[in-house]
Formats: structure tokens, C-alpha cells, sequence
């Protein structure tokens, strides 16, 4: 047992390996990786930031924990698509006639894809520092925000992981990822609060994992105004908390499902 | 001599298409068997199956005693696959995607490394080792997918269609290395749908077609069984032509097939190289200056087309064939 995790944690080390290489000989894809969030937080900020009403009245504060989570999210698209490529050239065929761990190839990939997170997210930080966003409470609850988010962008790596394996196409994979993320992370308080929402979408949103996950970055980060009105639903109130367990419910379900998929994936 | 490879009743069905239909083999260690059949016959299906990548719907297949479904890891520690979409990844070097292999056949991390620069070496890829793939030629990528295979020494070997794709310098290059591993005592399965192909390096050949085997023997037998040589001459003048005809049709089995254009005359013959004896000892006897002569038995070509009522070609039209003419000559 012990051997066998062992294994597979060997074998998963050699694939994220193999991916952090590929990173390297291909930096066009970090280029654009880094370059989205900058135009996002430039757009918002700069653009629609004077029409959007925020308790506390500002805008950017408010806005950049929006725009970390919507990037990492959209960060998972990676995952999905680093393995549709690897279907697609028959990479995944040959690892699956090689006696390696089943779970080590989808591990590896989801594993090296935290990097691009990693990446963005400095990159992120220094643009906000620059359009006027703090830090306004410690380090330490700073980091944890951070360590929220990268766990947020693993847990939907293996929902991506297991629609890469299901479609094995990487436009097709872009597209689609495209029409699920962007609703996910427009039907939010990323960019609004909830509050200004029509009510049927504001239930919506309010529940949407992705609305507590920017709430528990903003109240670690310090950026919610003290005269800002309690939120009235749980899973706000006790954002951090009901993040965690969707990031666990996630990992759960997805993680063995992708594994059963790998297990039958063949690209042809 | 036991067999490595043994499959019975292997079935496989996509929705309404039947890959595999109850197909059988067998190959014995050390030997070659050659699954030969034009696009969508089921070659690749039979070999992800035995290579555990696929679950057969019904039958059984064995792969160095160990059963592929049931001992699917096992058969992975013996068996090395190369497929026909060179599957090595582009942005790694050559060395990095055998090292790479080594490390997850477990071989640690000193061996690995070993092995790698050794195949390179082999392979002819020693200094290409530390270039990404991506600049490699066609060939130098399916050396390297190739070498991908034998980095634990497999004692089986699966090649599937491993030179389609090639142009013919990198596929009589590619052929040579096989025949090598061949030497070594690797057991080997090989799909192609070049007909040439499976009559240069198989044993025995296996022709299938709608995922069911429709002959099988060594390329000598099944251009036997379509039975059918011929004689194969060329003169030198025109006026020879008649001459030529009157001779060959005392050993012709069937009617003479003559070009003008070309002087060319091709009889059909039984007895093979004795009757061409005889039949060139007539031509001398009338003086008939030959340019060319030989024994043609039918290709493999013509074999698929007297089996399936198709030629090969008309499958796979989009890939161009080798040239399969196959002579032996005598003269």
C-alpha cells in the first residue's frame, strides 16, 4: 500500500516535471497566462469602475479578489487542455502501455498547472498594488487567502481534467470551458455585489462557490469596508468555510471520476 | 516453441461498427506476425487490446502469460507499444522523453538516464539527444517513438503502422532497425497496410478485413494459394515479339499477356524456376535476344484483391503505397 503511493507519487513527480519543461520551451502560452488579468483588472477598473456601485465606494478594492478568482478558475482551463493535447498526439496511449501508477499522468498535469496559478496571481498582485489595491490585514491571512485560491484552481483542475479526457479536442475544450466559466464567474459578486443583482440570479450567486471564494479572499485580504452590510446568506457569511467544502466535495467527485476515465481513455 | 501472443474470439464493437469480429492469433516467441489490412480492418483495435489499452466485448487474449484484462499491469511490465502516431512529445528533447519513459518503467533514476542516451545512440539520434522533437523529420521522430518502446527491453512488442506516413529512405531505414530488434529475440506484432512491408519483416502474416482474419500463412503461401506465376520477359526488337510468344506458350498455363509497345510478354506458368529454365532454354534455342526475364509471382497487392475482391489501394487511397512489385530475378 505504502509502496504503491509511493509509486504513484514518483510517477506523478515525473509527469509534472515533464509539464514544468514544456512551460519553459513554450512561453508564449505564459505571455497570454499573464497578460488577460492585467486587461482585466485594467478594463474593470478603468472602464466599468465608475458605473458600479460598491458598499464602501471603492471600486478597485473590491474589484481585484473578483479578478483572482475568476483568473485562476479560468487558469484550470490549462488542465483540460494540456490533456485533450496529450490525447490527441497519443501521448496519453503510450503512458497508459507503460506500467506507471493510473493516477500519476492526471496528478502530474494538475499538480505542475498550480505553477501557472502561481504565476498569474504575482503577476495580479503587482497590478493591483498599482491600480490602488492593499493588503490591509496580516501576512498571514494574506497567505491564506493566496493558498484558498490555489485550492479553489486545483479542485476545478480536475473538473477540467475530466472534461479534457471526455473531449479530446483542445479548441473544442477552450470553447466550451469558455461558456461554462464565463456564467459561473459573471453570475457571481466578482465584478458586482450581489446585492445589486435581479433576485432570482442574486440566490444564484449568492450559493455560487464562486461568490465565497472572492468574499473569503476579500475579508482575508482586509478589503471589505467595515460599514459594508452583513450578507445574508450562509454560505457568505462563513465564506472561507463553505469554499473548503466545496473545494472538498469537488475533489472528491472529480478526482476518482477522471482517474475512471483515464483508465478507459484511448484516442481512437 | 511457446506463444507469447495468443488471442481467441476477440470482439470489439463501436455502437453499430464491429471493429473486431472474433479474431484469433497466435505468435510464437521470437517470431514476427505481420497483421496486414487496408484502413479501418481493425489492426489498431486488436493491438490496443493486447497492448491493455482497450477491454475487448468478448474473447481473450494472453500477452506473456499474463491475461490482458485481468493482469493488465503485469502484461504492461513486458510489453513495449509504438504506435502509428508517433507518440513522443514535441517540446521535450529526445533525450528527455526516453528518460522520461525510463523513470515510469521504474528503472530509477541512473538507468534511466543510461538507457536513454544508449538508444540514442542506437537509434542514430545521438545528436539530435538535446533538440525538442519538434525539430525532428518524420523519420527521426519514429526512431525515437520506436526507441520510446524499447527503453525496459521489452520481451514483446507491439508496432502499430510504424512507418506510415514515411517516405521510402526512412522506411527501408526504419525496416532495417526492426529486423535488428528482430535478431535480438523480440517477439514482435506489426500492423501495416503495406503489403511490402509485412512480406519484409513478418514470419507469418495474418490478412484481416472487417476485423475478422481472412488468410493467413507466410507471405510465400498466401501468394501460393492465389496461385499464378508468371514469366516475365522482355526483348530486345519487336520483330522477336511472335517469335517469343510461339516459345512461352508451350509453358504458358493460361493466355500470354503481350505489350508490343513495351516487348514485353508475361505468361502465366506452373513449376516455377524449372519451367523458366526450360522456357529460356527454347528462347535461346530461337535465337531470342532477351533484355529482361524473370520469375513474377503475384504481389501481395494482388493477394488482398483475390482475397477480399478489392485491391489494397482502393481502401487507402489517400496513402500512397510502395511500390510491390516483387521479382525474383533469375537472369
Amino acid at each position: 500500500m505504502i509502496q504503491r503511493a509511493a509509486y504513484a507519487f514518483g510517477d506523478a513527480t515525473v509527469i509534472a516535471k515533464r509539464n514544468v519543461i514544456k512551460i519553459k520551451r513554450v512561453p508564449e502560452v505564459l505571455v497570454f497566462v499573464l497578460l488577460s488579468p492585467i486587461m482585466f483588472v485594467l478594463l474593470f477598473a478603468y472602464v466599468f469602475g465608475d458605473s458600479i456601485q460598491v458598499p464602501g465606494g471603492d471600486y478597485r478594492e473590491f474589484l481585484i479578489a473578483g479578478i483572482f478568482v475568476q483568473t485562476v478558475l479560468f487558469g484550470s482551463t490549462f488542465t483540460g487542455a494540456g490533456l485533450a493535447d496529450d490525447m490527441q498526439k497519443g501521448i496519453i496511449n503510450r503512458f497508459r502501455s507503460l506500467p506507471m501508477s493510473r493516477s500519476a499522468v492526471l496528478a502530474g498535469r494538475t499538480s505542475s498547472d498550480i505553477i501557472y496559478n502561481l504565476l498569474s496571481l504575482a503577476i495580479m498582485s503587482l497590478t493591483g498594488l498599482i491600480v490602488g489595491w492593499r493588503i490591509r490585514d496580516s501576512i498571514l491571512e494574506a497567505v491564506a487567502a493566496f493558498a484558498l485560491l490555489l485550492l479553489f484552481a486545483y479542485a476545478f483542475s480536475w473538473v477540467m481534467a475530466s472534461v479534457g479526457l471526455m473531449i479530446p479536442s483542445v479548441e473544442v475544450i477552450n470553447n466550451a470551458t469558455f461558456m461554462i466559466l464565463f456564467p459561473l464567474t459573471f453570475l457571481a459578486n466578482t465584478f458586482v455585489p450581489t446585492e445589486n443583482l435581479p433576485s432570482g440570479v442574486r440566490t444564484f450567486a449568492e450559493w455560487n462557490p464562486v461568490s465565497s471564494a472572492a468574499q473569503a479572499v476579500r475579508e482575508l485580504f482586509g478589503n471589505i469596508p467595515p460599514d459594508a452590510p452583513e450578507p445574508t446568506a450562509w454560505s457568505l457569511q462563513h465564506p472561507t468555510l463553505y469554499t473548503l467544502l466545496w473545494i472538498a466535495a469537488i475533489i472528491a467527485v472529480f478526482a476518482p471520476l477522471s482517474v475512471r476515465q483515464y483508465k478507459r481513455a484511448t484516442s481512437r | 516453441m511457446s506463444d507469447v501472443i495468443e488471442a481467441s474470439g476477440l470482439t470489439k464493437r463501436y455502437g453499430q461498427v464491429v471493429a473486431l469480429d472474433g479474431l484469433d492469433l497466435t505468435v510464437p516467441e521470437a517470431t514476427v506476425l505481420g497483421l496486414l489490412g487496408p484502413n479501418g480492418a481493425g489492426k489498431t483495435t486488436a493491438v490496443s487490446i493486447l497492448a491493455t489499452l482497450l477491454q475487448p466485448d468478448a474473447g481473450a487474449a494472453t500477452v506473456a502469460g499474463f491475461d490482458v484484462c485481468r493482469a493488465a499491469e503485469q502484461v504492461r511490465k513486458q510489453i513495449g507499444l509504438s504506435g502509428q502516431y508517433a507518440a513522443v512529445d514535441e517540446h521535450l528533447t529526445g533525450f528527455e522523453n526516453l528518460d522520461m519513459i525510463g523513470r515510469l518503467y521504474r528503472l530509477g533514476r541512473r538507468r534511466a538516464r543510461d538507457r536513454a542516451r544508449e538508444l540514442l545512440e542506437r537509434f542514430g539520434l545521438a545528436d539530435a539527444a538535446d533538440r525538442p522533437v519538434k525539430t525532428y523529420s518524420g523519420g527521426m521522430r519514429r526512431r525515437l517513438d520506436l526507441a520510446g518502446a524499447l527503453v525496459a527491453e521489452p520481451r514483446v512488442l507491439f508496432l502499430d503502422e510504424p512507418t506510415t506516413g514515411l517516405d521510402p529512405r526512412s522506411r527501408t531505414e526504419l525496416w532495417g532497425v526492426i529486423r535488428e530488434l528482430v535478431g535480438r529475440g523480440a517477439t514482435l506484432l506489426l500492423t501495416t497496410q503495406y503489403l511490402e512491408e509485412a512480406d519484409q519483416l513478418a514470419d507469418d502474416i495474418l490478412v484481416i478485413d472487417h476485423g475478422r482474419a481472412i488468410a493467413h500463412g507466410t507471405a510465400d503461401e498466401l501468394k501460393r494459394d492465389v496461385g499464378g506465376e508468371r514469366i516475365h520477359v522482355a526483348v530486345c526488337s519487336q520483330e522477336e515479339v511472335p517469335v517469343a510468344r510461339e516459345v512461352l506458350a508451350r509453358f504458358a498455363t493460361a493466355e500470354i499477356h503481350v505489350d508490343i509497345g513495351s516487348r514485353e510478354l508475361i505468361a502465366p506458368i506452373r513449376g516455377g524456376a524449372q519451367v523458366l529454365t526450360q522456357a529460356l532454354r527454347a528462347l535461346d534455342d530461337r535465337h531470342v535476344a532477351l533484355n529482361d526475364v524473370g520469375l513474377r509471382r503475384p504481389t501481395l497487392d494482388e493477394v488482398f484483391l483475390a482475397l477480399t475482391g478489392r485491391t489494397a489501394e482502393e481502401q487507402e487511397h489517400d496513402r500512397a503505397a510502395p511500390d510491390a512489385t516483387e521479382r525474383e530475378e533469375v537472369a
